[in-house]
């Protein structure tokens, strides 16, 4: 025992140990009130690791050359000892990251968590969206498919619309003037390093803007505010270990079900998560009917094709990116959860969900001329959302936002404590 | 919320489905042994002249429960070693000199176009003398292929008729009619079209047996996980109000 404490004493006089647990886990205090929806946030770091290490294993037996590259994922599925395992872990991986990062933006939406004081919080987080978005479409290339070859074919020439600049650029970015052996070296060299690192550096951010501000909850209220006077700890907040990090184990062990209901059972999720045309291998002489990226990339597709002119395609594509940034500053809301939110705000989102889907879902389909107007009525939907956000959010009429948090889960109701200030926090 | 995920539930369907040729099921069962050992053989002798099944080796056969030494002496016509794959002596340059486009890999050949498909598409080669092979196909128009199994199947051809649609109108409507006979009945040709598709599946998921096993050992082992986990929590957070 006295070794053990020995031992540690030794390592916190060089390296602040035990003051990093302490700060980050033990006296993290997290609000006691995280529901379901809390999950996601250590879900995506779980899912995070997990593209981490069946990468590497992936990377030890991949050969990222245009001849070969099919051939050795084949190779993967089947003489490498559980080879299909890691490659089913790492091509699910990749869809369930995005289902859990869109599970966890949703989880901010709706409960205001990027607004005052964690907007870094939300910029690092789309930060780290955009990099998924990046690590996503260039780690699809690398299987050398149809789908692969044609998915890059078609998104890198997007920046041929750019004016004077868009041949020299798409060029650039391929190292050929087709998607070729030097394209699939280079986005596998971003693949397996360039941008996981930024995303391991962003995440990292990510985390410590956290711990800085504290985390929000399905209240939308400040735990800070009401701190025990002797021990300075917030009323409402809880360690972060071991209550929550118990409780994520849970939410680990539900969400590792679903993920291994997948892996061994419908890896392809019927063309959803691996597409039937990328079982052919790349064949730059024959374009396939239908060419659309994987369904996280979809709602943006849509967009695009829903623009006649392909420029503004792509600029409008951009801005359904861009415009989430500024989400922290466009709700005028003084509730920033749900819970007290008024009925506009309530409709503008449902107008969002069911654009954001149908988008997702037209993106699928051929491009008939229903599809494109659709997508254009779905389009206003999910722009309308954000940029008239400042005007109907200031107007809408809102709950009174309660003092402290009302109880963690459904088992209690609300605990209206010190009512006469509810208005004040209001305002 | 509730609310919300049954508005998008009734939104979802608007569906823009695209009619294409009904294909039908073809009977894979990775459990009949027999049927996959018989369309290993059949693959052997009408295939794998032409197309190749470049990532599968030979001794992969031993998980249709054959020995190394049937594989050997029943399917193995130009490789020397059990351990190698299933090649073929074409040369992809000559063979799209010949047919219009090099024979496609099988390796993967239901993953890429899907086992009803290909189990109709074996069953839907006519005459057509408009073709440079002879051959054409329902499913997949003006294909390069000629059709290898013709003795057993015998001759198709297109009929083109008229005939009263649903809403009263009058609609082409072709069909298939066997035109010559062959050696096999119609039933004897969809059972050996069926035991290839099955092979073909195989080969295309050869680890579907050994995944599926796995991931009921995994998801048992998780439920039973999922107890201590839940009761732990639970535990903890007893004096949480």
């Amino acid at each position: 025992m006295s070794t053990k404490n020995g031992f540690l004493n030794w390592v916190d006089e060089r390296f602040p140990l035990t003051a990093t647990w302490k700060q980050h886990l033990s006296e993290y205090y997290a609000p006691k009130n995280f529901n379901f929806w809390y999950f996601f946030g250590s879900l995506a770091l779980l899912v995070l690791v997990n593209q981490i290490v069946t990468g590497i294993f992936l990377t030890m037996n991949y050969k990222p050359d245009a001849n070969l590259a099919f051939a050795s994922v084949a190779y993967i599925m089947r003489d490498v000892d559980w080879g299909w395992l890691i490659r089913y872990m790492h091509s699910t991986g990749a869809s369930m990251f995005f289902i859990v990062v869109y599970l966890h933006m949703w989880r901010g939406l709706i409960y205001g968590s990027g607004r005052k004081p964690r907007e870094l919080i939300w910029i690092f987080g789309m930060l780290i969206y955009v990099c998924l978005m990046a690590e996503a479409f260039m780690g699809y290339l690398l299987p050398w498919g149809q789908m692969s070859y044609w998915g890059a074919q078609v998104i890198i020439s997007l920046f041929g619309a750019l004016p004077y600049v868009g041949n020299t650029i798409t060029t650039w970015i391929r190292g050929d003037f087709v998607v070729s052996d030097a394209t699939l070296n280079r986005f596998f060299a971003f693949h397996v390093i360039a941008v996981p690192l930024i995303l391991l550096c962003l995440v990292v951010a990510h985390l410590i803007a956290l711990h800085e501000v504290g985390s929000n909850n399905p209240d939308g209220i400040e735990i800070k505010k009401h701190k025990d006077p002797k021990t300075g700890i917030p009323l409402d907040g809880i360690p972060f270990h071991p209550y929550y990090t118990l409780k994520d184990i849970v939410g680990v062990v539900v969400f590792l079900m679903v993920f291994s209901a997948i892996i061994f059972f419908a890896p392809t999720l019927h063309g959803f998560f691996l597409e039937q045309n990328n079982f052919l291998p790349a064949n730059p002489m024959q374009t396939p009917p239908e060419i659309h990226p994987l369904w996280y990339f979809t709602p943006y597709y849509a967009i695009l094709r829903a623009v006649p002119n392909k420029l503004m395609g792509v600029i409008l594509m951009a801005c359904a990116i861009v415009v989430m940034f500024f989400l922290p500053w466009l709700d005028r809301s003084p509730a920033k959860s749900i819970r007290y939110k008024g009925p506009i705000f309530k409709f503008a989102l449902l107008v969002f969900l069911v654009s954001f889907f149908g988008l997702a879902y037209l993106g699928m389909q051929e491009p008939t001329p229903t599809v494109t107007d659709f997508s254009r009525i779905f389009g206003i939907g999910y722009f309308g959302f954000f940029l008239l956000m400042p005007v109907y959010s200031a107007v809408d009429k809102t709950k009174p936002v309660p003092d402290r948090v009302t109880g963690h889960g459904t088992s209690e109701g609300p605990a209206f404590v010190a009512t006469e200030s509810v208005e004040g926090v209001a305002r | 919320m509730k609310k919300l995920i049954a508005l998008v539930l009734l939104v979802a369907p608007l569906a823009v489905h695209a009619e294409g040729v009904k294909l039908e099921k073809a009977p894979v069962n990775f459990e009949n042994k027999a049927s996959l050992q018989r369309g290993a053989k059949i693959f052997a002798n009408y295939c794998l002249s032409c197309h190749s099944a470049d990532a599968v080796r030979y001794n992969k056969l031993e998980g249709i429960g054959l020995t190394e030494d049937q594989i050997a002496q029943n399917l193995m016509f130009a490789a020397s070693k059990v351990g190698s794959r299933m090649t073929v002596a074409i040369n992809p340059a000559d063979a799209a000199k010949w047919f219009g486009v090099a024979p496609p890999d099988l390796s993967l050949a239901t993953r890429a176009y899907g086992a009803n498909w290909i189990y109709t598409y074996l069953q839907s080669f006519y005459r057509d003398d408009s073709r440079p092979t002879g051959w054409n196909n329902t499913v997949f128009k003006n294909v390069a292929m000629p059709f290898p199994l013709w003795q057993q199947q015998g001759v198709q051809k297109l009929v083109v008729e008229d005939v009263k649609g649903a809403n009263g109108k009058m609609e082409k409507v072709d069909h298939l009619v066997l035109a010559t006979h062959g050696t096999m009945t119609r039933v004897q040709y969809q059972a050996m079209v069926g035991d290839l598709v099955n092979y073909l599946d195989w080969v295309s998921k050869p680890n579907k047996a050994t995944r599926e096993k796995t991931g009921i050992f995994v998801l048992l082992f998780l439920a039973v996980l999922l107890i201590p986990a839940y009761y732990l929590k639970k535990e903890y957070w007893k004096d949480i109000h």
